[in-house]
């Protein structure tokens, strides 16, 4: 079962919004694996939260968890 | 204002359980100030002076424009030019006469933060930039005040409540727990150049005024540790719960005196900070001649600027039009500074050490400012 990531803002314009991977342990290996897929997120700001919780520190990933991926905005 | 008047104008309020003649004192003696008068910032106004918000401090340097119209819903044809702090306490005076509406028609800067901030208990940050967004957030913490943040990018917001704790158990959260560093200038677009569709900062506003006033009344449940997002495409709501991160307080003043010392321009923008000039400094490059100066908006843009001749090479197109750059020394301006600053970054990347690319700070707005008070 693969792991559900959901891309916000201009990310989204790097990557798809909507993408499953497989086999991935943690949050270091799927961002890992992202930068691959779409290098340019390398040099993007985001933050990640896991389970709509913001984590700061590597988390591991079970088959249901839900990735998101939120850029800073500062439009007003 | 009588007791029957406040009655009859708040009895829609009032008669709700959870709020009643107490949630309206409460309103009554509350002050707020909101940062930026503009797309966020007009509803948040409009909603807290119908509803009865003592005190509502304005702080915006910036004038209406024609294409301001689409999403500052507060302003008229017949505003274009004049400050939106004075146009807004204007307007709303004529919605709310009985609530003291205090406008300030400068920017937000380290110098008067901290005074201004002393004088209110909750700030709203209806800005549009990260190097404000930042010095508002170190202030608030500085300070202890909750702040009610919201913001945009193309159809999607953000909306949260930082430095409030719901229970006194709760470690008060606030931007940097979320973004640390902020990023550096052209990383992120901004309104100006990325677009937005104008109901979008009317909910996002509309949702922030929301959440004041459920922090004056204390009824509900504030976003504190939460950070709402919404998708205008899809109508998707995504809330996600925010953690402190330990190396957070370091990143921010600890005292005054530190605060004042903070330069949160230079903060967003290091990299690129060295090819940016003031206006004296334009001056001069124009004075001694052989320069390009490019005007990078968009054909129809205000104010004209006729005083100095330019090139005008909208953003878009500047990478397929370089040939008509012949001098050594160019100097990009756009509205405000901020595409002028990603015109740099093109032209760097094209023409590389063979000529000096600077960026004039502030944009047109700000030379034109200069020139009136010289």
């Amino acid at each position: 079962m693969p792991v559900n990531i959901i891309i916000f803002g201009r990310l989204a314009d790097i990557a798809e919004s909507s993408l499953a991977l497989e086999n991935v342990a943690d949050t270091n290996t799927l961002v890992k694996e992202l930068h691959i897929l779409y290098p340019a997120l390398a040099d993007a700001k985001y933050v990640i939260a896991v389970n709509k919780k913001v984590v700061n520190e590597n988390t591991s990933l079970t088959e249901n968890s839900i990735v998101a991926l939120l850029p800073p905005f500062s439009g007003g | 204002m009588d007791k029957k008047e406040l009655y009859e104008r708040y009895q829609r309020q009032i008669i709700l359980p959870e709020f009643g003649e107490e949630g309206q004192q409460k309103l009554l003696r509350a002050k707020v100030l909101v940062i930026g008068a503009g797309g966020l910032s007009c509803p948040v106004l409009q909603y807290l002076t119908a509803a009865g918000t003592g005190t509502i401090g304005i702080v915006d340097d910036d004038v209406v424009a024609l294409n301001n119209l689409h999403r500052q819903v507060l302003y008229s044809v017949g505003d274009i030019g004049s400050s939106k702090a004075e146009r807004a306490r204007h307007i709303l005076h004529q919605l709310n006469p009985e609530i003291k509406i205090l406008p300030y028609n400068e920017r937000l800067t380290v110098q008067n933060a901290l005074i201004l901030f002393d004088e209110f208990d909750i700030i709203i940050d209806g800005t549009d930039n990260f190097s404000t967004r930042y010095m508002i957030n170190d202030a608030c913490v500085l300070m202890n005040k909750p702040l009610v943040y919201g913001a945009i990018s193309q159809f999607e917001g953000q909306v949260s409540v930082f430095n409030f704790r719901q229970t006194e158990n709760d470690e008060a959260v606030n931007y940097r727990d979320i973004f640390p560093d902020p990023p550096k200038e052209g990383e992120v677009l901004n309104c100006a150049e990325a677009g937005v569709l104008g109901a979008l900062p009317g909910i996002i506003g509309t949702m922030m005024a929301n959440e004041t006033i459920k922090l004056i009344t204390g009824i509900g449940e504030p976003l504190a540790n939460q950070l709402l997002t919404y998708n205008a495409l899809n109508n998707q709501v995504y809330q996600l719960t925010l953690l402190p991160r330990k190396e957070t307080r370091s990143l921010i003043p600890e005292n005054e005196a530190a605060f004042l010392q903070m330069d949160y321009v230079w903060l967003c923008s290091s990299q690129i900070m060295q090819s940016e000039i003031d206006a004296d400094t334009f001056n001069g490059l124009i004075a001694n001649g052989n320069v390009d100066v490019i005007d990078v908006r968009e054909p129809d843009e205000m104010p004209v600027a006729n005083e100095f001749s330019n090139i005008k090479i909208p953003l878009a197109q500047l990478s397929k039009n370089t040939s008509l750059i012949k001098s050594d020394t160019i100097v990009a301006f756009c509205r405000s500074g901020n595409r002028s600053l990603q015109a740099v970054k093109i032209l760097s990347g094209i023409f590389g050490e063979g000529k000096k690319v600077y960026s004039l700070r502030g944009g047109i707005l700000e030379w034109k400012k200069q020139k009136q008070t010289v």
